[in-house]
């Protein structure tokens, strides 16, 4: 590529870290510059140009910084390399690897490269010379962690081309030419086995975007039995503080049934991501018995990390989980926290003096996040391929009062609700998913209803519709046994209420840390559905209401015993016996 | 303070507002920090040519022609063993009549700890509450507040956790902290012998508020001192954090910031977490632990600066009064220590987990037998007997000052569970049940004792 000249600008105003620069050329909206501080370059990016003024976002602490300082602009936007060795990796929000860092603490200005440019990785050609390509064709393929990295054509190649050249199978790093391809002008492209793409622009090289329709198994019984995320699929978890959206979050990423875990720790604790360093390298992934962290990438930009790049980290996230799409794959993408996300907006909305919208917010809040849930899917790739991204993003809603303006522009852009209470989390209900206020859009469509219908029991979503009746009528004859009293209500609300309790101990309670209960494949969720849904059906018995609280107890104890026990085991096949033996005791024919 | 040759010296102020002073200044760093009038201000925004100044006592009595001195660098502290056993104000300068510190000039709010260099916290630190050992364990290198209205004791008990936590350094950071509460800090520690372990930056009420924004970073920079130089355990107490806060609210109202909700400005979430999430600890051994104090408003958790609080801490310890023992407990619904996991039942007895859960679990129950009677129902013998569990165990474990050990703790939740309930209430595992269900003769034995004499009869 030719020697481009690069505006150059100097230092006019600091306002914390947004900064104004005096520019001397063009330059272009989400530009990349750096400014020159005593030898160390500060990365910043343009988000507003005023005449020969631009408005930049520091994305390292800006003390000391005086104004004059030079600033070198780039030409290119906030861009993240891509490339065989993404996975295991932990990145800063910016796509610094955190591990080749120097030293315990951060140094302000380091930055370090993405991928590891030594590795040799081994490469199969999956074309031949002559094939036509376009943008995300699959040249070749490498193996990542056991799985096929497909290396593709550049995403930012436009139109078509041939493959001129392409190396047979060997051994490569991700710098090396593996293919030359030319265009009709019969110019010619290397091609190595890495590409640079801008996080803010989605990546788009696909045949088209159909509704998701496929169950996303997560292991979480009140997330797949009540309100099921499809791969593609999109979902928000709102919820007070303490009340345990980390815990859900960690736990989906240990058992979703995804090839690639994306997991962006947006702003929040530094200690829950040290728990993730910690234990995925020790895990094992449930599906292929090999590490958790072999499928695993963290982006780390905690809270007391800059707060622009905490805003960039979700886009760095989002494009990587992108790049997994187009080899087919199956991409589960989490954010903890998208309200710390949104504050970073609002932060540099405010030093900006722009209009502020609710609570302070940018006006244009729910357009930011609708496009970015917008990114998630399951596409159709030009090779007939499919590939998915879902996306499940915390929301911390200041007080915890669900009507502020994160929580009300998410439910707009996700499709699954998955609202956590404090009063469940209060009486250790855990996950403190509220059944009833949740939902998923996915059981609105035919394509999902069948698709569960077909491949889970041809009665699921009617069952499902029923549980969640008994979820309700519970709810309710609870309220009315609060008012009138134990006695001053009839037996049968008392049985009607146990039967609801059921379903929540049995179903939606689930320890988290309990190796066995913790994550429940879906065969297991039915028969567990189907045994509590025929115990729900049962006519029972008593004289006195006192009696109700204590049998369905031992009831609920004889399940959760199955839910520690082994599926199938002796143990499990003992306990349902003893339930069995407990339900005659009261069943009337 | 004397100037030396490299500062520059300006003597023309543009513009003054209650909290800060502008004028044209060339080279001027951004935080750095200034002396206008003999008062200290810091770089908060520099616009073209023009610098404004954040004064931090008040631009009261401040002269269009005051002399202006910049430092050339922003805030820091000089670090070294010499630190230990002073008191200092919130500039880091000796107020006990001392000479000043000589050490290492560091700059304070430095850099972040690079989350892969961090290590899980495992070390449990003991304070003999049971409220706190018992149902909220504490960890080394944990960020946990006190949830507290005005009237609760919370500076002593969070002085009596600091002393008997078996810190290598405890170090103090006073905001708006009353002359009174000055000195039983001082005293406190004076009398358990360990003002040599103690550093304290006091910003007192009779300091201007705004001086108190330095106070955390004073502390946590000679935190880290001990902490990485040195690989010390160290404890740092943060009192009172809701002033802090408020020192935040008056500097951006003043500088015309749009408030988000409560008044607060809208990175009141980013300016707290930089100052928790010192807390850390290091693989080398070292570690920062940071207990806090957020005081309340009539109890209100949902009050922008507790609520931030809370999504940044790992968990919070809530203080009430009990009204039926008459003393401050820490409340088991409110309270939470999220690292309690890591230790508990790994560190301290196997039976931990579920002594703690259990009774929870009764006092939850005895909670709902009150809402009944004071609803007017009938309460049932199973309620009758949870309400006088829910004393008993308010008395001899939730109180703060309970000071026993997690074993007789532990012990002492069997001897209630055994003195008012069932197994078969209580419900815990079996195997734990053999183990430690006491010898002595409890609820169940009276009530099949009773049981046989009225067959027999
Ligand atoms: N499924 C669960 N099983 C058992 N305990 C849980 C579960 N979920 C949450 N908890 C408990 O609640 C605590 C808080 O959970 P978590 O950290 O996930 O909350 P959070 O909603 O992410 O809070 P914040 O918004 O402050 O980050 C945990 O430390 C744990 O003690
Ligand atoms: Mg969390």
């Amino acid at each position: 590529m030719e020697e481009k000249v690069y505006t150059k600008g100097k230092v006019k105003s600091i306002i914390a870290n947004l900064v104004i620069v005096e520019i001397d050329g063009p330059v272009s909206q989400n530009e990349i510059c750096y400014i020159k501080l005593h030898g160390t370059d500060l990365m910043a990016e343009v988000i507003k140009i005023n005449g020969n003024m631009a408005y930049v976002q520091v994305f390292e602490s800006t003390r000391s910084l005086s104004i004059d300082k030079e600033v070198e602009f780039t030409g290119h936007m906030l861009e993240v390399t891509l490339g065989p060795g993404l996975l295991s990796r932990n990145y800063d929000g910016l796509q610094n690897d955190l591990n080749t860092m120097e030293g315990i603490f951060l140094k302000k200005g380091e930055y370090t490269k993405a991928l590891d440019e030594s590795k040799k990785w081994d490469f199969k050609p999956l074309l031949k010379e002559g094939d036509r390509v376009e943008a995300g064709s699959w040249l070749g393929e490498v193996d990542e962690n056991h799985q096929s990295h497909k290396i593709m054509v550049p995403f930012k190649m436009q139109g078509s081309y041939k493959v001129k050249s392409i190396e047979e199978k060997g051994t490569f790093t991700v710098k090396d030419t593996i293919a030359v391809i030319s265009d009709a002008e019969g110019n010619a492209f290397p091609i190595t086995m890495t590409q640079n793409w801008p996080v803010k622009v989605p990546i788009k090289v696909y045949e088209s975007k159909p509704r998701p329709y496929r169950l996303l198994e997560t292991g979480v019984r009140t997330i797949d039995t009540l309100n099921p995320i499809t791969e593609g699929g999109t979902g928000f978890i709102p919820g007070p503080f303490g009340s345990g959206k980390t815990v859900l979050q960690h736990a989906l990423s240990k058992q979703a049934e995804a090839d690639i875990v994306i997991v962006a720790a947006c702003g929040e604790r530094a200690n829950e991501v040290v728990e993730i360093f910690t234990e995925f390298p020790e895990l094992d992934d449930p599906r292929t018995g090999r590490k958790l962290m072999e499928r695993t990438t963290i982006i780390a930009n905690t809270s007391n990390m800059p707060v622009a790049a905490r805003e960039a980290s979700v886009y760095t996230a989002m494009t990587i989980a992108e790049y997994y799409r187009q080899m087919a794959l199956k991409v589960l993408l989490l954010a903890d926290s998208t309200s710390r996300w949104a504050q970073a907006l609002r932060e540099m909305s405010n030093r900006m003096e722009e209009l502020p919208g609710p609570d302070a917010y940018p006006m244009d809040l729910t357009a930011i996040i609708a496009s970015f849930y917008a990114r998630a899917g399951y596409v159709y790739l030009n090779n007939d391929e499919s590939g998915s991204i879902t996306f499940i993003g915390t929301v911390s809603p200041a007080g915890g009062n669900l009507k502020e303006p994160v929580t009300e522009a998410t439910k707009k852009a996700a499709r699954c609700f998955y609202a956590l209470s404090q009063q469940r989390a209060d009486s250790k209900r855990y996950p403190a998913i509220d059944p009833i206020d949740s939902y998923s859009k996915y059981l609105e469509y035919d394509e999902v209803k069948k698709y569960l219908n077909e491949h889970i029991d041809e009665k699921w979503t009617d069952n499902i519709e029923t549980v969640k009746d008994i979820l309700i009528r519970g709810r309710e004859t609870s309220e009315q046994i609060d008012i009138l009293g134990d006695d001053g209500v009839p037996i049968d609300y008392h049985i009607t209420y146990w039967k609801s309790e059921i379903i929540d101990f049995v179903i939606l309670q689930q320890d988290a840390f309990d190796d066995i209960d913790g994550s429940t494949p879906i065969d297991r969720q039915k028969y567990m559905l189907d045994k509590i849904l025929k115990i729900c059906h049962v006519d029972f018995e008593f004289d006195s209401f006192e009696d109700t609280a204590e049998y369905f107890k031992r009831i609920i104890n004889e399940l959760k015993q199955m839910n520690y026990s082994e599926f199938e085991s002796d143990k499990f096949k003992n306990h349902e016996k003893q339930l069995e033996k407990i339900i005659e005791e009261r069943k009337v024919d | 303070m004397e100037t030396q040759a490299f500062q520059k010296i300006y003597t023309r102020i543009t513009s003054i507002t209650k909290a800060t002073c502008s004028l044209k200044a060339a080279g001027v760093g951004y935080e750095e920090l200034a002396v206008i009038n003999g008062k200290l201000a810091q770089v908060v925004k520099v616009i073209g040519g023009e610098v404004t100044l954040q004064v931090f006592g008040g631009t009261e009595g401040i002269p269009t022609n005051a002399e202006v001195v910049f430092h050339g660098k922003p805030p820091v502290l000089n670090v070294s063993d010499e630190l230990s056993g002073r008191f200092y104000n919130s500039f880091g300068h000796p107020i006990d009549g001392g000479p000043e510190v000589e050490g290492e000039e560091r700059e304070i709010g430095g850099p972040t700890v690079n989350p892969v260099r961090r290590q899980q916290p495992s070390e449990l630190i003991a304070t003999g509450i049971a409220g706190i050992d018992l149902n909220n364990t504490l960890v080394s290198g944990q960020k946990i507040p006190f949830f507290a209205d005005p009237d609760q004791p919370y500076n002593q008990v969070m002085a009596m956790v600091a002393l008997r936590a078996k810190a290598d350094k405890i170090i103090l950071g006073g905001m708006g902290l009353t002359n009174d509460d000055y000195l039983f800090f001082k005293n406190v520690f004076d009398q358990a012998g360990a003002l040599d372990r103690i550093v304290s930056f006091v910003n007192s009420t009779e300091d201007p508020p705004v001086e108190r924004l330095l106070v955390p970073d004073m502390a946590l920079t000679a935190a880290e001192y001990f902490a990485v130089d040195k690989n010390q355990d160290v404890l740092v107490l943060l009192t009172d954090m809701t002033l802090y806060a408020d020192a935040l609210a008056i500097v951006s109202n003043r500088m015309d910031q749009i408030p988000s909700k409560d008044s607060m400005p809208g990175s009141l979430y980013s300016d707290l977490a930089r100052i928790y999430e010192k807390a850390v600890q290091f693989p080398e051994g070292g570690s920062i632990t940071i207990v806090a104090v957020t005081t309340l408003s009539g109890g209100d958790i949902t009050h922008s600066i507790p609520d931030n609080t809370g999504y940044i801490t790992e968990g919070q310890l809530f203080l009430r009064k009990d009204t039926d023992i008459g003393k401050v407990i820490v409340d088991p619904f409110r309270s939470l220590s999220r690292l309690k996991q890591l230790v508990i039942g790994k560190k301290t007895r196997e039976d931990h987990p579920s002594v703690m859960n259990t009774a929870v679990r009764l006092f939850a129950d005895a909670s709902n037998a009150k809402t009944k009677l004071e609803n007017g129902f009938d309460l049932t013998d199973y309620d009758e007997r949870s309400l006088e569990f829910a004393k008993e165990y308010s008395r001899k474990l939730l109180a703060i000052d309970v000071n026993i050990d997690i074993d007789e703790m532990l012990d002492t939740g069997w001897e209630l569970f055994n003195k008012f309930f069932t197994k078969a209430e209580v419900g815990i595992k079996e195997e734990l049940v053999k183990k430690y269900w006491p010898e002595e003769e409890g609820f169940e034995d009276k009530k099949s004792e009773k049981k046989e004499t009225e067959e027999e009869a």
